[in-house]
């Protein structure tokens, strides 16, 4: 009898821990919400910024945002996936794998503000690549990296041995094995991963300061040609992204509405967190499935 | 994985060269493709530990600063303000420790609840739910952390404790949140890895659910959570915005959780801004990354020590 | 998925490596043109079509001014071959990078000579564009609103922890300061106070105005200081030995709480740089934009001062 209740009443903490971690959130996303959505509308999204005029917008800062999203991952992805299959499936065990290994974990829990200023002597000054898209991605992938080698490597090492050995009992090359068999079923993990790196992307503030810089140039949505100092998609522009744009208004910003475009700002960020999630996850279904596929096929 | 390694694949024995040409190379560019991104990242790591290194131990060295007046001064002028500059950290590492471990105190029975829930009260729904809400938890940027904890959560234990609402209190409390998801990952991965021969004869033995959970399965993944909650405290060590915003940042030991004190973390990027490269102050700013990435180090060693325990 | 794999990866690493050729090249380009500006700009003809970029780093209390204003510039007609950019960053940040090269124009709060070495500071030009004041601001209930001098350094020197010591309500002091590097808090302490303070314990330490602000606003029986563009009625403004601090206190010399916003260039300025500060000292913009944020002119200052604080009319 005692047993049963104490049974009863672990699984009752335990049910309203979980619900409470639960509240914690949804409280937190009410409260983002509920104090940004009222203030989104096209307008907002789309307009630029004022420095003291109430209206101001995040049109070109929610751009900024994807497209460091992208250029990031277009440098994170194929390093980090490539790291860490070397790290999983060529590297030998030893005493030096076991120290990048260790390396790898300490730089990934480093505080931002300081890899920010090693990108600004570095990358920005020594480098000439100046406060720009391109510096700001390397910085993200500095901190993205680690976090993408440990996942691919887990990934991969966590594929059933069975499959491997059947691969290498059909005669295919190693590298092969690696592409056609691990891959597809190291897929999901890796998703998983690439979707932590990106939430990064979106909220990194301190680091960015340093690198892509606090401000963004006019820019002329009509131009896209990539060369052009005012084109949107130029990578060697300076942007501000809308987390850096958040920080920039809670701590300086003399507009009257400024803590209701920094409300609105954390509104759509929480919500393009959401969004990419969902996004992520679908793809990588959609991804495992073709892969897989494709697997049988050849 | 071992095994393969040892072996290259179809090179020796091959009877069929022009096939097996193409798997040559096919192998050789995978692996130097591979080969390349390894050493970039070490290139990088290596970088990153110099760059801290030599500027953190110019305040030794440079600056003759000796490395127990660092570590153990409890007095904070790098400026010189108030007669010769003094660069003792102790009460910001004392801030980093107790804000982190408070942190992991707060985090750390709700993660391993949480976990229990998605593992074993609800396999189903239970991670349905749970799964995607501790993902967001970890998309939130920390800018956004701070303001949250600096609107809601400073107010509120202003109003409930003495004092002004801002100290270590504050500062664990944002930080256990955004930790959270780091330990419940963990502990979820380790739960779901589980034998299912090891429950199954637990509860053929008549034993309850939750003697199960207590007597079985917690011991079992005890030093897996533990990873989690080191790690979780390694990510609370080096997060910087959202506690700086909450925390106060007097460079003082408090006397209470709920007066205003400093982290590592939260001072370096409170001064670095405002400090010229290569001064004394900005050295001593480097020095305390120097200091956060050793101890970093350290609980990474943890981990590693715990998961050796947990591989016999 | 067969072999295309590896190759697509590869072109993605190709593309990346080839970016940032491109990346480098176009910013040393631009860096020889705009570093010193000594050999191609010099020539009177390029007088009219002034082209290259600026690049100003530095305060982050005096971007958004330095901003709104690099955007008129670029509108000018004369003027849009050149590209201005603001950053952030710090004060410190901004004089490490002009003095090292790094940027055009080093934007701080800050005599240079305060966080430079005297030999580097030597090397930089003072280009002062606006006069910032500040004021001392508590929460609205501390039941103050005016304090002198001696009462103000006695609360941030620890001696007062009580607001009725000095007038108010019964209400227990909360310090709400700036960090000691923060050029901000340099200038309240030398002409506010008079003297460099220590942190005391329990104090709250904040670098932002809008976090200070915020907290002050928030925080029953704080007390702290902020720039006059960030005042409202969000916070009581405190009066200073009596004197209110408004801009025409400020500029006939009244009302001693207020610094110089530096433009530090590295020797004299490239033409391009030149005439972005020509044109951030053009009385347009002092009258416009410069007020507009909460700025005073510095022309219209009936008082100079220099590094060391002597004040001469």
């Amino acid at each position: 009898m005692k047993a049963k209740a104490a049974d009863k009443i672990a699984t009752a903490i335990i049910v309203v821990f979980s619900l409470f971690i639960v509240a914690v959130l949804l409280g937190l996303l009410g409260f983002i919400l509920y104090r940004g959505l009222s203030h989104i509308s096209w307008h907002f999204l789309t307009s630029v910024p004022q420095t003291i005029r109430e209206g101001g917008g995040i049109g070109p800062q929610l751009f900024n945002s994807l497209f460091l999203l992208v250029l990031t991952l277009i440098i994170t992805i194929p390093l980090g996936l490539g790291a860490g299959i070397y790290m999983a499936e060529y590297a030998k065990p030893g005493k030096i794998t076991g120290a990048i290994r260790l390396v790898v974990e300490v730089l990934s829990s480093f505080p931002s503000i300081v890899v920010g200023l090693f990108g600004l002597l570095l990358i920005v000054n020594t480098f000439g690549f100046g406060f720009s898209l391109f510096s700001g991605a390397l910085v993200l992938t500095i901190f993205n990296l680690p976090l993408m080698v440990r996942i691919t490597e887990q990934a991969f090492r966590s594929v059933p041995k069975e499959q491997k050995e059947a691969g290498l009992a059909l005669g295919l090359s190693k590298w092969k094995i690696i592409t056609s068999v691990l891959f597809p079923v190291a897929l999901p993990s890796i998703v998983t991963g690439t979707v932590l790196a990106a939430g990064r992307v979106f909220g990194e503030a301190a680091a960015l300061l340093f690198t892509a810089g606090m401000s963004t140039p006019r820019l002329d949505f009509t131009n896209w040609n990539p060369l052009s100092p005012t084109s949107p998609i130029n990578p060697f522009r300076p942007a501000e992204t809308l987390a850096v744009h958040i920080w920039k208004i809670n701590s300086e910003g003399i507009a009257p509405d400024a803590a209701e475009i920094a409300a609105g700002a954390s509104a759509v960020l929480v919500i393009l967190v959401l969004v990419f999630n969902l996004f992520a996850r679908w793809f990588g279904n959609l991804l495992y499935k073709i892969m897989t596929a494709s697997k049988r096929m050849g | 994985m071992k095994a393969i390694d040892e072996r290259p694949v179809g090179i020796a024995d091959n009877p069929r060269p022009g096939r097996f040409k193409k798997h040559h190379m096919e192998d050789f560019a995978g692996r130097s493709y591979t080969t390349i991104c390894a050493i970039l990242l070490i290139v990088i790591i290596l970088s990153i530990v110099y760059f801290v290194a030599s500027k953190g131990l110019a305040t030794f060295f440079k600056d003759g600063v000796s490395f127990s007046e660092f570590l153990f001064g409890s007095k904070w002028d790098p400026d010189g303000n108030h007669g010769e500059p003094q660069f003792g950290v102790m009460p910001f590492i004392f801030g980093s420790f107790a804000t982190s471990i408070l942190a992991a105190v707060i985090a750390s029975p709700l993660s391993i609840c949480a976990s229990l829930f998605m593992t074993e009260i609800v396999p189903g729904w239970g991670k349905k739910l749970l799964q995607p809400v501790i993902e967001l938890l970890a998309g939130i940027p920390s800018v956004v952390y701070g303001f949250v904890g600096l609107t809601v959560i400073v107010p509120a234990l202003r109003d409930m404790f003495p004092g002004q609402g801002i100290g270590i209190a504050a500062g664990s409390i944002v930080l256990s949140v955004m930790i959270l998801p780091t330990i419940t990952s963990i502990g979820t991965d380790a739960l779901s890895s589980l034998p299912r021969g090891l429950k199954e004869s637990s509860y053929a033995l008549g034993a309850t659910r939750w003697q199960t959970i207590y007597r079985v399965i917690l011991p079992t993944v005890l030093p897996s959570i533990l990873t989690g909650v080191v790690l979780g405290m390694a990510r609370a060590f080096g997060e910087a915005l959202a506690v700086q915003m909450v925390i106060g940042n007097a460079p003082h030991i408090p006397r209470s959780l709920f007066e205003s004190a400093s982290t590592l973390t939260s001072v370096i990027t409170l001064d670095m801004g405002n400090t010229v490269m290569g001064t004394a102050h900005s050295n001593a700013l480097w020095s305390m990354a120097l200091a956060l990435m050793f101890m970093t180090f350290i609980f990474v060693v943890i981990v590693r020590l715990l998961e050796r325990r947990n591989r016999i | 998925m067969k072999f295309k794999k590896p190759l697509l990866m590869f072109c993605t690493l190709v593309l990346v490596l080839m970016l940032a050729a491109c990346g480098s090249k176009n910013a040393s380009d631009s860096g020889s043109t705009t570093g010193s500006g000594t050999a191609t700009e010099d020539k009177p003809a390029a007088e009219e079509t002034l082209s290259g970029s600026v690049l100003a780093v530095g305060s982050t209390a005096l971007q958004p001014l330095v901003e709104q204003v690099a955007q008129k510039f670029m509108g000018e007609s004369q003027y849009s071959k050149i590209q201005v950019q603001v950053q952030g960053g710090g004060s410190g940040t901004g004089l490490t990078q002009v003095s090292g090269g790094q940027a055009n124009i080093g934007n701080s709060d800050v005599f240079a000579e305060e966080k430079l070495d005297a030999d580097k500071a030597k090397e930089l030009v003072d280009h002062q564009v606006a006069v910032v004041a500040m004021a001392a601001v508590t929460n609205p209930d501390a039941g103050v609103d005016s304090l002198t001098k001696q009462q103000l350094v006695d609360i941030f020197t620890g001696k007062v922890t009580n607001w009725k010591d000095v007038g108010g309500k019964d209400e227990k002091i909360v310090i709400v300061n700036r960090p000691a590097s923060s050029g901000t808090r340099a200038t309240f302490e030398k002409y506010a106070l008079g003297t460099k303070t220590e942190d005391l314990q329990g104090s709250i330490q904040e670098d932002s105005s809008g976090t200070v602000k915020k907290i002050i606003s928030e925080t029953p029986g704080a007390i702290g200081y902020l720039a006059l563009s960030y005042l409202d009625d969000k916070v009581k403004t405190l009066k200073y030995d009596g004197v209110e601090a408004t801009e025409e206190n400020v500029a006939s010399g009244k009302y001693p709480v207020w610094a110089y916003e530096h433009m530090y260039t590295k020797g004299e300025p490239a033409p391009e740089v030149k005439a972005f500060l020509d044109y951030m000292t053009s009385d347009a913009v002092q009258n416009g934009d410069v007020v507009e944020l909460g700025y005073i002119p510095a022309s219209k200052m009936e008082v100079k001062r220099d590094k060391d604080g002597n004040i001469t009319k």
